[in-house]
């Protein structure tokens, strides 16, 4: 029975959890809820990804009203992987959360804090999860709109215009987005992504249906940051509360990738997208100026969380390329840099996270020699900055690698040296809190900084621990990542 | 005259560039939030358009009528104006606080509050 119901427990057991968070108050409880909620979601996620690895996909009819009318939950290998990473990033973020908020939030704040939290994480699965256009819209909505309450909750009274400017833009992404599912209905009168993707062909010549893929490409890239439309993005990142920035930044974005991929292979096909349309192409720019335009930019930033804001602008540059290539290796590369970015910038915001808990700023001038003084988060802070540059026995590396053997196969030199140039700007930018946190003296008068609290410190860990074990034992990443890359190609018409 | 024909279709596209100019021109953190619900609504009355079927009454099945017009579109936009409506709360809520704390609700006075401080 409970098998049998798994795709509608995901999203149902953090949105019947969230309600409850507000009725319960009672701080220590309502994390051990939350926390609980969380690592069920890993579970059911996890049966998911295995029933689907072993027996394909499968499809739920919501309600019982069968797929093409009724609202049809559709799990494959690509987003039981997306199902996997989204959960497993709440369940390692909530043991973190803990201690975190104390400092971050007031205390009357924190039960609505989790409520918050569990109806983004409510969102962000839907969205995955979801095998109809318009009901995405809805979970792209409460993922919003949760994540505009969880960013207004920072200290900083900047996190309130940070919101209020991400409320403005991500609204304008998701009314076009709903723009775009409506000129695909018109023109073929359904709502399911798998029966658009069937009848859309007869209807791909129509100005409507370009309107539409218009109006769903914009929408969508002002929702995952695509370089030009990521203007939200750093204040947002920098300002929310520590925790905050580590759950959107490691989930967020990934998401609206992954939706990204889902309409271009599945709903429009790469015929039409990366031949009929010069798709690619515009992806490939777009990607390489995010990749050297954020990296640069990066580089002259004093507030670390900034910095590492930027940095994201540019690895989701590195996402685009790979499915800009609209090739198996190029899509492969794309899906696995969307796990692996999601560890290594979750772990280096949760760095950040311990340094904000300690010292109360993450301005570079407040870090020097704060590597003597929290040698266990700046070690962790290292092995994720390796990650980013792309240093062998990290996952970066392993991304990077097939990126620019996609590249190669395509014989795009220009996009070889484009991500070339890009670690080493990566390089520059990981090394300048580097040379500060180890190589400036401990100013004298500071008050003594201790180690961050062991309840934050093992999640840092854990996250960057996986950025080794998959930067070496990469056959579970890469092997799903090939598989749904194989699957999208064959799938499109 | 084919375009006058569509005339619900024009209403939609002035409502929405009308909506969209107010969101980027306006400084006014309200002004902001009136324009994007105008945005909002223009698509609303895209989707309502969409459901009439030429000669199609109600869809409610009754004796005498055989055409209907479809009644879908009008139900998902049920849920879209739901949504409109606490994307403006949450936007309204946000520009109390921001008045709160900076107290003004211009965005060029709270950029400037922002370099100064």
């Amino acid at each position: 029975m409970i098998l049998a119901n798994l795709p509608a427990l995901q999203v149902v057991i953090p949105l019947i959890a969230a309600p409850l968070c507000v009725l319960i108050r009672h701080r220590a409880i309502v994390w051990g809820f939350t926390l609980l909620v969380c690592w069920s979601t890993l579970v059911v996620a996890g049966l998911l990804l295995s029933q689907v690895l072993t027996t394909g996909p499968l499809s739920y009819a919501l309600g019982d009203w069968a797929a093409p009318w009724g609202i049809e939950y559709r799990v494959d290998v690509l987003n039981g992987f997306l199902l996997l990473i989204v959960s497993s990033i709440s369940a390692i973020v909530m043991p973190f959360a803990r201690e975190s908020v104390t400092k971050d939030i007031p205390e009357n704040q924190i039960p609505l804090f989790y409520a918050a939290f569990l109806l983004c994480l409510t969102g962000l699965l839907g969205i995955v999860i979801t095998g109809d256009a318009f009901n995405l819209f809805v979970f792209l909505e409460i993922s919003s709109l949760s994540s505009y309450v969880l960013i207004s909750l920072g200290k900083d009274r900047r996190a309130l215009t940070a919101a209020y400017q991400y409320l403005i833009m991500g609204s304008i992404g998701a009314t076009f987005f709903v723009i775009g599912v409506g000129l695909l209905y018109m023109m073929t009168g359904t709502l399911n992504m798998a029966d658009l993707g069937a009848r859309l062909p007869k209807v791909l010549h129509t100005r409507t249906v370009l309107a539409a893929f218009g109006f769903l490409t914009v929408g969508i890239g002002l929702k995952l940051a695509m370089f030009p439309l990521h203007l939200w993005l750093p204040n947002a990142y920098t300002y929310a509360p520590s925790v905050v920035t580590v759950f959107l930044a490691a989930t967020a974005t990934k998401v609206a990738v992954y939706v990204f991929v889902r309409f271009f292979f599945t709903i429009f096909g790469v015929p039409f997208v990366f031949e009929t349309l010069p798709v690619g192409t515009i992806l490939l720019t777009l990607g390489l100026a995010g990749v050297l335009g954020a990296s640069t930019v990066a580089i002259f930033q004093t507030n670390v969380k900034r910095l590492l804001a930027y940095s994201s602008v540019a690895q989701i540059g590195y996402m685009l390329l790979g499915i800009g290539m609209a090739s198996v290796t190029g899509l492969t590369a794309g899906i696995l840099h969307l796990f692996n970015h999601a560890i290594m910038k979750g772990g280096l915001f949760m760095v950040m996270g311990c340094v904000m808990y300690q010292i109360g700023s993450v301005n570079i001038q407040q870090l020097n020699g704060i590597g003597k003084r929290m040698p266990w988060t700046m070690a962790a802070f290292v092995v994720g900055g390796l990650g980013l540059i792309g240093v062998p026995l990290t996952v970066g590396f392993m991304s990077k690698w097939y990126l620019v053997l996609g590249a190669i196969e395509k014989g795009y030199w220009l996009v070889v040296a484009g991500i070339l140039l890009g670690s080493l700007l990566a390089l520059v930018y990981i090394w300048r809190v580097v040379e500060v946190a180890y190589f400036r003296p401990t100013p004298q008068e500071s008050p003594s900084v201790q180690e961050a609290p062991l309840s934050m410190l093992i999640p840092t860990w854990i996250l960057i621990g996986t950025t080794l074990y998959f930067g070496v034992e990469t056959s579970l990443t890469i092997g799903t990542a090939d598989q749904a890359a194989r699957f999208l190609m064959e799938r499109s018409p | 005259m084919w375009a006058f024909g569509l005339y619900n279709y024009w209403i939609v596209i002035v409502l929405m560039m009308a909506g969209f100019y107010m969101v980027i021109a306006h400084g006014n953190l309200v002004k902001k939030i009136i324009g994007l619900n105008v945005f909002q609504t223009s698509v609303f009355i895209l989707y309502i358009s969409m459901g009439k079927v030429g000669g199609g009454t109600a869809p409610i099945i009754s004796e005498g009528f055989t055409r209907y017009s479809n009644p879908l579109p009008h139900v998902l936009i049920l849920t879209a104006i739901v949504v409109g409506v606490a994307t403006a709360a949450l936007g309204l809520a946000l520009a109390v606080r921001i008045k709160e704390a900076y107290g003004t609700i211009e965005e060029d006075e709270i950029v400037k509050a922002d370099t100064l401080s």
